[in-house]
């Protein structure tokens, strides 16, 4: 009786929620309670890659912009996270292989904390995008490394999509300590996203040096991309020595080296001046 | 052994199957190690080794060890499987509970049973299963949606399916069963849920359960006053890997799983037996004949279900076990008692012992609401990743890791069939990177003797053989041949896909193969 009475409980829970995907609105929407429990889902299901407080991980977007990178709707979101997105990283609810996977009114819940997480009305960057502009691809030396919408180099991350993943504080963050996120290692959710940016100085058994950042790592084998951008396929046994830091190849931006300002405008550029 | 003795052990398997094809009688997985080119149960014996004694791949040759043949399983997710190997056929299991047989000589499918399940599962942690046991004619199959089958060893055809608990309030099986005598017995998952986990024994003829333990005591059996309240019901302690049976005194050893919700233990106060506890249990009935607690009222999801291994060490009768609480612990067989508990991997949790000598908590290793860090984090310092002893090293070796976790609690009403976990772990932000080992231990000291760092952890299981070699693999895709003595890599082959799964050893017209699954995909491996 009590395995009937949990299994109609069940269907009805469910039928209810059905509806409500249905009706495509957050159902718990604005509940604080139900956000609170959504933090908690979200800890264990979403925060390896989208950072504590959802501000971010080494592989997923924040998620405290009011308007993200795939999704806007409540509606949107509960696709996403029940469906994962097809050519990412973003898994489908439960094929992570940890965890137990989500009910309907636990996603719900995730939703509810991360609209209870978003910054409403995000300061818009203070600089000057087209100065911005001039100093990424100039004086700042930033395109050496970075690429911008097809335009710029190999050896760091591609920047054309930032906006739409981290915030300005964490553009400015990774400007002025670059090697701070390396230094916390490489964790579960990350390393299976390779290019780590770690600087290593592999040394051949006919003593040429070849310093750069590695591509892809493995017990016997190490690709690098020197800072010519030459790609390197060594195998570890031949070489002499092989070292790696867990700092960046990128050089810190101090305040002496870039202005504040100068940063507001770089950041400009990377957060609205993209398209532009 | 020598490649004459492998031809002995060939000439005597091809003149048993040409009298009794593929039947595998309980005195056959006995003397198991009478027949090593056969691999019969999960860990290849009974004692739990996963050692091989095929010694024709060694330190010697094993550098131009050469894949044989790989199977496609076609299908995505993990592959946990350790597979079987009787008599020129390789048994194993693959993801949604598919279940398979090759032709052990090409890889060829000789056949394949899909199960058809339920919409509606929420298996924990991947739709995985760790392999079959063989019986007779028939190899048997825990499934996700908590029934178990028996299926035609040479068809794929289902004999019996049974329905063992309601998988919709969070029951399910991953665990490979292990058949001794005429049963089959294997553990529930589902700690994740609150379930109330067992342990049972199926007549492997009919499928009628002989028994079962209830590894959470109901009211008025021993143990039961170690739970609060009603906490019992949802108690978790779930027994999802697979024991080891000791023929000579017809008791089984089955590790248990951690108590639910698993980061919260107020509302549970007391030891919450029998959760991550060694249980001895008489095979015939199911009952206890003694436990041991590895974590007493564990708030940190450290399941003690890793595969224990029964050593004999100067005519004392051991059985030991790399918790992933980050202990290396030795009992004694006969009476359950403590002979050592090691840290054999980076551990913030216990700086003293109680009377027994066995590692207890600190009191403020216990989660907090905002959360703090503790070592190891909850995955463990290993989890189910088989481990292997060799009699001929007398090593233990284990797949380790270190890292540490923030653990946070919070109040958590239980829902049937919803995640019961009483808050969460998450990666700690200030924890060194998460480093993978493979490690090698003394049981009789319990001291770390040798180690190889991978590059990052892998979930691989080891194999050791008579050739003075462990195998193993790793996150990166490489199946690595290890010097026994050095752990020295003597050879590596780059599979393409992330291990999740163990490696086995086996022989056919004498010629040594080591299998291993890898991505989705099953790999074997012999000399040119």
């Amino acid at each position: 009786m009590f395995k009937c009475l949990r299994a109609a409980l069940l269907a009805s829970l469910s039928l209810a929620f059905a509806a409500q995907v249905a009706a495509q609105r957050n159902p718990l929407a604005g509940d604080p309670k139900a956000a609170k429990a959504g933090e908690y889902e979200f800890r264990i299901n979403c925060a390896l890659c989208h950072g504590l407080g959802a501000r971010g991980g080494g592989r997923g977007p924040d998620l405290t912009a009011a308007r993200k990178k795939h999704t806007h709707s409540d509606a949107e979101m509960f696709q996403v996270i029940s469906n994962g997105i097809p050519g990412t990283a973003m898994p489908a609810n439960g094929t992570n292989g940890q965890g137990v996977g989500m009910t309907d009114r636990e996603i719900w819940q995730i939703i509810a904390y991360i609209r209870s997480q978003e910054v409403k009305t995000p300061a818009r960057p203070v600089g000057n995008a087209a100065h911005g502009k001039e100093l990424f691809y100039g004086d700042a030396n930033c395109s050496l490394c970075h690429m911008v919408a097809g335009k710029g180099g190999r050896l760091g991350p591609d920047l054309t999509s930032i906006a739409g993943s981290r915030t300005s504080e964490a553009i400015i963050d990774s400007v002025r300590n670059p090697s701070r996120r390396l230094a916390a290692g490489l964790t579960e959710a990350t390393k299976e996203f390779p290019q780590e940016y770690e600087t290593v100085t592999a040394v051949t058994a006919d003593g040429k040096q070849i310093k750069g950042v590695t591509l892809n790592e493995d017990s016997f084998s190490v690709q690098i991309m020197d800072m010519s951008e030459q790609i390197h396929f060594l195998e570890k046994d031949h070489l002499r020595s092989f070292e790696k830091t867990r700092s960046s190849a990128m050089p810190r931006y101090g305040a002496d080296t870039l202005s504040d300002k100068d940063l507001d405008d770089i950041v400009a550029f990377l957060m609205t001046g993209v398209a532009k | 052994m020598s490649a004459s003795r492998l031809i002995a052990f060939a000439a005597a398997a091809c003149l048993c199957c040409a009298g009794s094809s593929a039947q595998v009688t309980s005195e056959r997985l006995v003397n198991s190690a009478k027949e090593p080119q056969n691999w019969m149960t999960y860990s290849g014996n009974y004692s739990g080794t996963r050692f091989s004694g095929l010694d024709q791949i060694s330190t010697r040759n094993v550098h131009s060890l050469v894949p044989k043949w790989v199977y496609q399983l076609g299908s995505t997710g993990k592959l946990e499987t350790s597979p079987l190997e009787v008599d020129g056929i390789l048994y194993a299991t693959g993801q949604d509970d598919r279940a398979f047989a090759l032709d052990a000589r090409t890889g060829r499918p000789i056949w394949m049973y899909q199960r058809q399940l339920p919409a509606d599962i929420r298996p924990c942690c991947g739709r995985v299963n760790r392999g079959l046991a063989i019986l007779g004619d028939k190899v048997f199959m825990g499934t996700l949606d908590a029934h178990v089958i028996a299926l035609d060893a040479k068809t794929g055809a289902v004999i019996w399916d049974v329905a063992a608990a309601d998988y919709r309030t969070g029951n399910s099986f991953t665990v490979a069963p292990l058949a001794l005598k005429d049963c089959v017995v294997l553990g529930v998952s589902g700690g994740e849920y609150g379930i109330r986990g067992f342990i049972d024994a199926y007549d492997a003829a009919t499928g009628r359960r002989k028994w079962r333990f209830y590894t959470v005591p109901g009211p008025g059996e021993p143990g039961h006053d170690t739970w609060q309240g009603d906490s019992w019901k949802v108690g978790g302690a779930p027994a999802w890997n697979t024991g080891t049976y000791d023929p000579s005194t017809n008791q089984i050893f089955w590790p248990t799983g951690n108590p639910a919700p698993s980061n919260r233990g107020a509302g549970r106060l007391g030891d919450n037996l029998y959760s991550n506890c060694l249980l001895a249990l008489d095979a015939d009935t199911g009952k206890l004949k003694w436990y041991f607690q590895f974590t007493k009222h564990d708030e940190h999801d450290w399941d003690a279900t890793q595969v224990p291994i029964m050593i004999e060490a100067g005519g004392k009768h051991r059985i030991a076990q790399a918790n992933r609480n980050g202990f290396f612990y030795v009992l004694d067989r006969t009476s359950g008692k403590l002979v050592s508990a090691s840290p054999y991997g980076k551990q913030t949790w216990s700086d003293t012992r109680d009377a027994d000598g066995r590692p207890v908590a600190k009191k403020e290793a216990s989660p907090t609401l905002q959360g703090h860090t503790v070592c190891p984090g909850a995955l463990g310092t290993t989890n189910f990743m088989a481990p292997t002893y060799s009699p001929q090293t007398g090593t233990f070796y284990v797949t380790a890791r270190d890292q540490c976790d923030i653990f946070s609690t919070a109040p958590q009403p239980y829902e049937p069939g919803h995640a019961f976990y009483g808050s969460a772990y998450f990666p700690s932000e200030e924890s060194e990177p998460y480093l993978g080992f493979l490690k090698a231990i003394d049981p009789a000291t319990g001291q770390t003797k040798g180690m190889f760092q991978h590059t990052s952890p892998t979930w691989s299981g080891v194999l050791s053989t008579a050739g003075g070699l462990v195998f193993s693999g790793d996150a990166e895709g490489n199946f690595i041949a290890f010097d026994a003595s050095t752990l020295k890599p003597l050879w590596h082959f780059q599979m393409g896909g992330a291990v999740y799964a163990p490696p086995i050893a086996f022989a056919l017209d004498n010629r040594e193969y080591v299998a291993i699954a890898a991505g989705s995909a099953v790999y074997a491996f012999a000399l040119p």
